[in-house]
């Protein structure tokens, strides 16, 4: 690759700023470099906000990024001090996807500015996880198969139990100078249903969060395409850690990644968010989703009980697996849970990674809805 | 229009923005410039925003624009070549083979061959704009099929050979951002997310799009939409819900609703979601009285 310094000076500077951005984990490749600087020169530049403008349209920062993007510009470009990025308002619900190298910049930006702006009403730590109990090798092999299936748009050959395949079929006749061989057949492929898990990381769940973990990235190893996300006051998503295949990086990286442990809950104004997004709400459609939480939601739940009705109005099967139902004097009496309980397939035992994977397997094998369950029961 | 032609229309942003206007798409200055940007660079343009904001609009508007015709590939769940790229037709190929007879015949000639979108584009790349559309739609297998078409512009026929675009075709691509596309493919085009207008190019759009709205109609709706978007509903209204908003409301008022009340009663086609409708209920007369005081 090019040096900056053989640049010509007018040119070096773009080559800087792209430098730049790439230092702070935007991915920029080197033809759009190419075609910042032609954008550049095919623009005038008669001013700085062509320069704008040509970051903008070629190097293309993501949209959730933006203002990250421009306080850059500004502090390159116009030699602004760094500003704390603004627009941080604390009863917003921060959400963490892949870049994590983002959010721990914007963390030390706002330290910097002095204690008044980190929010008071969080309180952050970080934890990590050492012990490894494994075990969940049956339940990652079985997770495979075991998940609910859909039919696929997508067709593959098959010899019989089919439709005929018209493409192929003529194909072969046209191959063979019209003689009509036998018909070639296709059938919808089968396809397993995406598994969204959501995982409480609040202080009453300290217990569980860890075992949680560890079924998490069982989960995400052995199914084609499984989602994990931790909410507590803020919502993580921590797929990206737990592919890793080795058991301990990705539960160190996990844990590296969350950074709301063992805090407060805010259930509702965090789902809500995830439902915000439209890629994760799309993941979320005809998913099986199971929510691990008590569903203590401190103050009023209406929120919760949104966010609830979306997840079930998306999902192919929405569980709650609660680790409070493992006490057979446990009913489903709070506000909360009374409201929640119509929306939900099921209201599982949460306490034990046992009985979660089993029922995690069982998703596919079709189950009275919970409330039937829960009345017979009281 | 040939490419020269193309990059005369083309010759700043600032012209960009006026032949739009001539075509009845308000385009704001950023915009203009990634548009300007993509034909000067001759790359495929990338556009993503929510749903609504005028993705497809600006599409047709720029086809408009270059006067060519706008050649569309609405992408699903499950499309593949046979739907992007060409496809054989087997029957007249059959027929064909019964009907020559002893004779020789080429089954492989043009007359069999259905061209779809990329092709179609491929073959004249002067005088076609290709639009895919809401490409977040189809899956992995299929974005990495355009990938290879947007790098080489080239199609590969086993039967015939590669047929190759004579000049750099212009490509439009939409997304919803319902998923994150292939960074692979954001990489090899100009980028730009378009965002919900401010309030007062929105009522400028609305007056030029909707039929016949007063002025302080189309501001009194454009400000009720920005207000009503910044709530947390399921489905924020887009621009085209709004000029139907300024449209319905207009004609109640014509068949005898006084103001505030038509704008309530056509409160059907801005928001369509039961849920959300509720939401907002409670707070839409206060809404609709600040937008028009």
């Amino acid at each position: 690759m090019m040096r900056g310094e053989s640049l010509p000076s007018a040119a070096a500077s773009f080559f800087g700023f792209a430098r730049l951005l790439r230092r702070h984990a935007f991915a920029i490749a080197p033809e759009q470099v190419t075609s910042f600087m032609q954008a550049v020169a095919l623009l005038g530049p008669r001013s700085m906000n062509d320069i704008r403008e040509a970051a903008l349209a070629t190097l293309a920062p993501p949209p959730d990024r933006r203002g990250e993007f421009e306080v850059h510009f500004r502090a390159y470009f116009y030699g602004d001090a760094k500003p704390p990025i603004v627009g941080e308002k604390d009863d917003e619900t921060r959400i963490k996807d892949d870049h994590g190298t983002r959010q721990e910049e914007n963390q030390a930006m706002r330290q910097e500015k002095g204690g008044e702006l980190s929010s008071a009403l969080e309180q952050l730590s970080s934890r990590d996880f050492q012990r490894d109990p494994d075990g969940f090798g049956s339940f990652r092999r079985k997770l495979s198969t075991a998940l609910p299936v859909r039919r696929s748009f997508r067709t593959m050959r098959t010899r019989s139990r089919g439709t005929l395949d018209l493409r192929r079929s003529l194909s072969e006749i046209v191959s063979a100078d019209g003689d009509i061989p036998a018909p070639l057949l296709r059938r919808r492929q089968i396809v397993p249903r995406k598994l969204l898990l959501l995982i409480d990381v609040s202080g009453s769940m300290k217990l569980h969060t860890a075992d949680y973990l560890n079924l998490a990235h069982a989960a995400v190893q052995g199914a084609g395409r499984a989602e994990v996300f931790t909410f507590g006051t803020r919502l993580t998503r921590i797929t990206p850690a737990l592919r890793i295949r080795d058991h301990e990086q990705a539960l160190a990286r996990a844990a590296a990644l969350v950074d709301d442990w063992d805090g407060g809950t805010r259930m509702g104004p965090t789902l809500l968010a995830f439902l915000s997004v439209p890629r994760f709400s799309a993941f979320a459609r005809g998913a099986c989703i199971v929510i691990l939480s008590d569903a203590l939601e401190r103050g009023d739940h209406s929120d919760l009980e949104t966010a609830m009705r979306r997840f079930s109005a998306r999902a192919f099967r929405l569980s709650l697996a609660t680790p409070l139902a493992s006490d057979p004097r446990f009913r489903p009496a709070t506000a909360a849970l009374r409201a929640l309980l119509p929306l939900l397939d099921d209201l599982v035992d949460g306490s034990s990674v046992k009985s979660l994977a089993d029922f995690i397997l069982s998703l596919a094998r079709p189950a009275p809805a919970a409330e039937a369950i829960w009345k017979r029961v009281s | 229009m040939t490419r020269a032609d193309a990059i005369e229309v083309a010759a700043s942003p600032e012209a960009v923005v006026t032949r739009l206007a001539a075509s009845r798409y308000l385009a704001d200055d950023s915009l203009a410039t990634a548009i300007f940007l993509a034909i000067r660079l001759g790359k495929p343009l990338l556009l993503e925003g929510a749903p609504g904001v005028g993705k497809t609009e600006a599409a047709k508007a720029v086809a408009e624009l270059l006067g060519r015709e706008l050649v569309r590939l609405q992408c699903y769940e499950g499309i593949d070549a046979g739907h992007a790229l060409y496809e054989w037709n087997y029957q007249r190929q059959l027929l064909a083979i019964r009907h020559a007879g002893e004779h020789e015949i080429d089954i492989y000639d043009d007359r069999f061959l259905i061209a779809r979108p990329l092709l179609q584009v491929l073959r004249a790349p002067d005088q076609r704009v290709l639009l895919v559309d809401e490409i977040d739609r189809s899956d992995h297998e299929f974005e990495a099929l355009l990938l290879e078409f947007l790098s080489d512009f080239q199609i590969s026929i086993p039967e015939r050979g590669t047929i190759r675009a004579a000049t750099q075709p212009i490509v439009i691509l939409t997304s919803n951002r319902t998923r994150e596309l292939a960074e692979a493919l954001r990489r090899r085009c100009v980028y730009h997310w378009i965002g919900y207008p401010d309030a007062t190019r929105e009522a400028e759009i609305i007056m030029l799009r909707a039929g016949d709205v007063a002025e302080a109609t189309a501001r009194a709706v454009a400000k009720a939409v920005q207000q009503i978007r910044a709530r947390p509903l399921a489905k924020p209204p887009g621009i085209a819900e709004a000029v139907e908003w300024a449209n319905a409301a207009t004609i109640l008022e014509k068949g005898g609703s006084p103001w505030p009340e038509a704008f309530r009663r056509a409160i059907g086609v801005l928001i369509k979601d039961e849920e959300d409708l509720s939401s907002i209920a409670p707070e839409l007369g206060q809404i609709v009285e600040e937008a028009m005081g």
